[in-house]
């Protein structure tokens, strides 16, 4: 890895305008202090145990492994409060924000679940909350929007470019410039200038850190295979973390392929994009031969965004993780399988990374052990999907 | 072409800021020319990009009205070049990273040479971030100019003296182009840091829209740039060229007239 302060390889950085350098800074300072700091990583591990309800359990799938002919594990950061993995990096960054005396809390969202989970963190403790979200999809995600009012924040709706969680963001910088001096930006993925993939990471590491002892306790070896999905790339990362130096544990990251990859209507930043620069950091890109950023689609909200992760970038190019991609039309059929086996409706997000390993699952090894990160629930996504759900036993 | 440092010799500099293909490429050369015949000293042309952070709204449509008409980096240069007999007065660039990464950048600066520009401001690139971008721009003899902002710490104004050239961008204000509340408080104070480290001429910009605001910031400051208020007379205008120029002629000549009421020394 380039021994270059704030990148993963040839990927991060800090490309945004000078007002916010001294912001990154601070934030910088302040992370390095509290990482050592005890009575905060205390703090963190209380709050996410009795108030997340973190450990997330291991749950062995065994219909569904039973339908594959091998063994599948879902971790079920699905059970954590408001229903997704967005929670353990929201806690982390409130805190984060509280140490460093900041009164004012700004978020982006797309589906709405980090929007929703930074809320709980501040209503929690008692901060002012603001969330910009794209009017679409305030429309797609209504549910969500209520829950954060309800909590107390104020959902600022964005109408410009696309409407969507990438213009949601560059809403938020907008504000950060702005109010830089009184104002903490919680970022919802492993994306922004540094530090801020470094920080989200370290706050989702839990996921894989649970994860390998929970394996090995039940399994008594590490697993074989890991699967995730991708978007901004918050959850994967966070699983897969502290697998890197298992060299014989194989990841394969998930992308939305939306209509198709052929179609251009997808999200697939890291299988079909190409190196440039968005939101503070140089990564995989969906844009146009003229430098322009194209619009993600996909199904699910949480990941139809036209960048990713600038370490996700680094471990494309290094080979350490494979990344690869699935339809709109395959994770419906995944959210419906695992409904339909396990009695637990995923989010679409990690509906992804169910089709991947469904698919891939005959082409294992017998004795394989595959644990799927199952990083939110499906309630948020019953609009979405209802047009396509079977009618009269039809199949979808 | 004059060179930067020129356009500060005899009075405070007036620079205005324009979206290129906003109304069209054609438009663009056209203002240009009633820019500089009203009394502008440096024009700053900026490249559409999809997703303009450091923008405010009006600007934001700007490239997303000269997005949609087509407007590309390659064809920004190019009208730049073909015109080059008609522009007078030094023309800087401002667009964000992206695009530029794309187009190349060492192609980038050897052809913003050839096209005439003198200088180039990217918004979302600190000085420190990517040094081969600001070198390539120096090998062509195109200045990178750096923005600076009311927090920027002295010892990292102190650094960027080996980068800066041409002029330095003071941003007049924690927020975003177009805002109007206008330069911040202790605004001397902040200018005073800049200059004592960085020997160059210095711009105020960000939230200056009118004579009034110009000739404060002028009064401090050894240049203003005008932006959001003069992409907004061409929104209103879109259709008719005429009124448009007419329009920016009266605008422009009222800032210069401004800028002039300031004593120079």
């Amino acid at each position: 890895m380039s021994s270059r302060k704030g990148y993963f390889g040839d990927f991060g950085g800090r490309y945004v305008p000078e007002t916010l350098i001294p912001a990154l800074d601070e934030l910088e300072k302040m992370y390095e202090e509290v990482k050592s700091d005890k009575s905060f990583s205390e703090e963190l591990k209380r709050l996410l145990a009795t108030y997340c309800g973190r450990p997330t359990p291991l749950y062995f799938a065994e219909r569904l492994s039973e339908k594959l002919g091998r063994k599948i594990y879902l971790k079920r950061e699905d059970l954590n409060h408001t229903g997704a993995h967005k929670i353990n990096n929201a806690i982390g960054q409130v805190l984060l924000a509280k140490r460093m005396g900041k009164k004012r809390i700004i978020a982006e969202t797309g589906a709405g679940q980090h929007g929703v989970a930074v809320a709980t963190a501040s209503a929690r403790e008692g901060l002012e909350c603001h969330v910009y979200m794209g009017v679409e999809d305030m429309e797609r995600q209504a549910l969500n929007v209520e829950k954060m009012r309800l909590l107390g924040a104020e959902v600022v709706p964005v109408t410009s470019g696309s409407q969507t969680l990438k213009d949601a963001t560059n809403e938020a910088i907008r504000d950060w410039v702005t109010n830089v001096k009184d104002t903490y930006y919680v970022i919802g993925s492993v994306v922004g200038p540094h530090p801020y993939p470094t920080i989200v990471r370290d706050f989702q590491k839990v996921i894989g850190e649970e994860t390998k002892s929970q394996v090995l306790e039940a399994e008594k070896r590490l697993p074989d295979v890991l699967v995730a999905c991708v978007g901004g790339g918050s959850n994967s990362i966070g699983f897969f973390y502290p697998f890197l130096e298992d060299e014989n544990v194989k990841m394969i990251g998930v992308e939305a392929a939306g209509k198709g990859l052929s179609t251009g209507f997808h999200a697939c930043s890291l299988t079909a994009g190409k190196v440039g620069v968005l939101h503070g950091s140089r990564s995989y890109l969906l844009q146009d031969p003229h430098g322009q950023v194209q619009i993600a689609y996909s199904i699910s909200a949480g990941l139809d965004y036209p960048g990713v992760g600038p370490e996700h970038s680094y471990l494309k190019d290094s080979g350490r993780v494979e990344y690869t991609s699935v339809t709109d039309f395959e994770a419906l059929k995944a959210f419906e399988t695992l409904s339909k086996l396990e009695g637990i409706i995923p989010a679409l997000e990690s509906s992804h990374a169910l089709a991947e390993a469904i698919k891939r699952a005959p082409e294992l090894d017998p004795e394989v052990l595959v644990v799927v990160c199952l990083s939110g629930r499906g309630d948020k996504d019953m609009s979405s999907v209802r047009p396509y759900l079977l009618k009269d036993g039809d199949s979808i | 072409m004059r060179r930067l440092k020129e356009a500060f010799a005899d009075r405070k500099a007036l620079i205005p800021y324009i979206t290129a293909g906003d109304p069209s490429l054609d438009g663009t050369i056209r203002l240009i020319e009633v820019l500089q015949e009203s009394g502008a000293d440096i024009v700053e042309v900026g490249i559409p990009f999809s997703d303009p952070q450091a923008d405010g709204p009006i600007i934001q449509m700007a490239s997303k009205r000269a997005i949609e008409r087509g407007t590309t980096l390659e064809g920004v240069l190019k009208a730049l070049k073909e015109s080059s007999s008609r522009i007078k007065i030094p023309v800087v660039l401002m667009g964000y990273y992206n695009p530029i990464l794309q187009y190349g950048v060492e192609r980038f600066a050897c052809e913003a040479r050839e096209s005439g520009v003198v200088g180039v401001i990217v918004p979302d690139l600190p000085f420190d971030e990517d040094t081969a971008f600001y070198g390539a721009l120096g090998g062509q003899g195109v200045d990178g100019i750096l923005m600076v902002a009311p927090n920027t710490p002295e010892e990292r104004i102190k650094k960027m003296a080996n980068s800066a050239r041409g002029f330095v961008y003071c941003v007049s204000l924690f927020g975003i182009t177009g805002d109007k509340r206008g330069p911040v408080e202790g605004l001397d104070s902040y200018l005073e840091r800049v200059k004592r480290h960085l020997k160059l001429p210095l711009a105020l910009g960000f939230g200056i829209d009118g004579p009034e605001k110009a000739k404060d910031a002028a009064a401090l400051a050894d240049g203003v740039v005008v932006g959001s208020a003069l992409v907004k007379l061409i929104e209103e205008s879109q259709e008719d060229a005429k009124v448009l120029e007419e329009k920016v002629q009266s605008f422009i000549s009222g800032l210069r007239e401004a800028l002039d009421s300031v004593l120079f020394n």
